[in-house]
């Protein structure tokens, strides 16, 4: 991307929930302002890079936007007076912007109504400032697709007649909580192994923290969970270089070269943590970027603070418990007590049929592992095979595939 | 998730619909059509098709750089792949609720099947 056209699309984005916030103040309807406001962020993209960014990227939007809301409304209403019925051409009066307009908007775009698909979607598009076209590329999906999931979304939030607005002080955390996890779902969209076409997509995973970033500045985050997810992603993030090698095959942890690790990513990460953890009740989001906190300031896998791992696990299988959480804290157990500990708590979380953990390709992943540590290679092969047998992720396929034939062959 | 829902025909669902008058032929059309625009609607397509007859497929070999195309013979498989619909839902239930309404799924021939995703997200 050239400097122009980067600095274009971060002025942009960066102007687009609060341009949006504006019209729809202006107007009260969302669903066609939002269309405005896509038109007018396609034209900013044409017209920025070329002739440079305006002194205010907002008050250019909410103009541009503005025109062709009006255009719209009175495209309508022509057709409308054909029809013979009155109408009332005049805008609503403008009330003053809030300061919690951002906050509404993301709140709105995950509304409880919606699939998680059209929330992701519509945060992406409405507060992210992203175009239909960047949004389909990025999630391998024809545009007309994107196009339906938002235009449904907001049938439904018409429907449900919400209106731009905060939702009530007793159903805001729960509102917050469904809007965190469609960032993180949006984050975990954006690891894109393949190099082919990563110029022409949005980098999702960067969307989420700039979108997470902005939510943390306009939200009080009284639970802590905001600024505990914003540290989540920049902990995990920070080691993506890392992750994989050239060839886009998986690295894993204990063999990731740590000094691609980026510092002020970890750094920025670790500070949030530390301080929300001293003033907030502790929470999931909380916890899983304490977990990664430690992983980034250790050295080695070796040199890792596993007994620390091992606390805060159990203290998130307290709080969230899931197979995922069980999963980890075994891994955790098996570095502090040895694979044999592992392994045995496996089985006993298993026997207990620990909601969703038999047959899941983790657990067999988890199991190889152990099973290669405690010397058993072939029963760790054949474990690794099964992870690859049923895991639906291409990169991990090829490395617990790859885990499993090297095996076999040491053990042949 | 994307699941791939692979349509197969066999020999009676084949003869079935060789009973079958041009205007029932042309309802059939149009209730697959009708899925398609469903899923459309619905945010969850992302691309279907029909396949030619199975006589038209050529099977490819590259010998020396250069690629050869052959007719059959092919293994004889009584059930042959007729059409695909490449679907984006969030659950697995759901793209099982979508294969079960077309009509080759009452002779077993529908099959719902994971795709892989590419990202590499998580540490392993």
């Amino acid at each position: 991307m050239s400097d122009a056209v980067g600095d274009a699309v971060r002025a942009l984005r960066a102007a687009a929930p609060s341009a949006l916030a504006v019209l729809v103040r202006r107007y009260g309807d969302f669903e066609a302002c939002e269309d405005a406001m896509q038109e007018a962020l396609i034209a900013a993209s044409a017209q920025w890079p070329r002739d440079g960014v305006p002194d205010s990227p907002r008050a250019w939007l909410v103009q541009v936007a503005s025109r062709r809301y009006i255009d719209q409304v009175r495209s309508d209403a022509a057709r409308r007076r054909r029809e013979s019925l009155a109408v009332d051409l005049e805008p609503p009066p403008t009330p003053v912007p809030a300061v919690d307009d951002t906050l509404a908007l993301f709140l709105l775009c995950c509304h409880p109504a919606l699939t998680t698909p059209s929330q992701i979607a519509l945060t992406l598009r409405a507060v992210g400032g992203l175009t239909t076209a960047e949004i389909a590329r990025s999630l391998l999906v024809p545009e007309a697709t994107i196009a339906q999931r938002i235009s449904r979304a907001k049938a439904r939030i018409k429907a449900s007649d919400e209106g731009f607005r905060m939702p009530r002080a007793d159903e805001l955390e729960s509102r917050l909580g469904a809007l965190r996890s469609v960032l993180y779902l949006v984050f975990t969209e954006g690891h894109t192994a393949s190099s082919g076409d990563r110029l022409a997509r949005v980098d999702l995973s960067a969307e989420a923290i700039r979108l997470t970033r902005q939510l943390h500045d306009a939200d009080p985050d009284a639970s802590g969970e905001t600024t505990g997810l914003l540290a989540l992603m920049l902990l995990t993030d920070a080691r993506r270089a890392a992750r994989t090698d050239d060839a886009g095959a998986i690295v894993p942890l204990d063999e990731q070269d740590r000094s691609g690790w980026d510092r002020a990513m970890i750094d920025e990460g670790v500070a949030l943590v530390s301080a929300v953890l001293d003033r907030a009740p502790i929470g999931p989001y909380q916890l899983q970027a304490a977990i990664a906190a430690v992983h980034d300031e250790a050295d080695s896998t070796a040199t890792t603070d596993w007994l620390e791992i091992l606390g805060l696990y159990d203290l998130l299988a307290r709080l969230a418990p899931s197979p995922m959480v069980t999963l980890g804290r075994i891994v955790a157990l098996a570095m502090v007590q040895g694979p044999e500990a592992g392994l045995a708590a496996l089985d006993r979380a298993e026997a207990q049929r620990d909601g969703g953990l038999t047959d899941h390709h983790r657990t067999w992943a988890v199991r190889a592992h152990l099973l290669e540590q405690s010397g058993s290679t072939d029963a760790a092969s054949l474990a690794f095979a099964e992870a690859a047998r049923r895991t639906l992720n291409g990169p991990e396929q090829r490395y617990l595939a790859s885990k499993a034939e090297r095996l076999r062959s040491s053990a042949g | 998730m994307k699941y791939l829902i692979q349509i197969y025909s066999n020999p009676e669902s084949r003869a079935m619909w060789d009973t079958f008058t041009p205007e029932q032929q042309a309802e059939g059309y149009a209730y697959y059509q009708a899925i398609s625009d469903e899923l459309v609607s619905s945010g969850e397509y992302v691309a279907a098709e029909a396949l030619a007859d199975a006589s038209l497929a050529k099977r490819v070999t590259q010998t020396d750089g250069s690629a050869v195309a052959s007719d059959g013979p092919f293994a004889e498989t009584k059930e042959l792949l007729a059409g695909f619909y490449l679907v984006d839902c969030e659950t697995e239930a759901r793209a099982v609720e979508i294969a079960g309404r077309f009509p080759e799924a009452e002779f077993g021939l529908i099959e719902v099947r994971p795709v892989l995703d590419m990202a590499a997200r998580g540490d392993v």
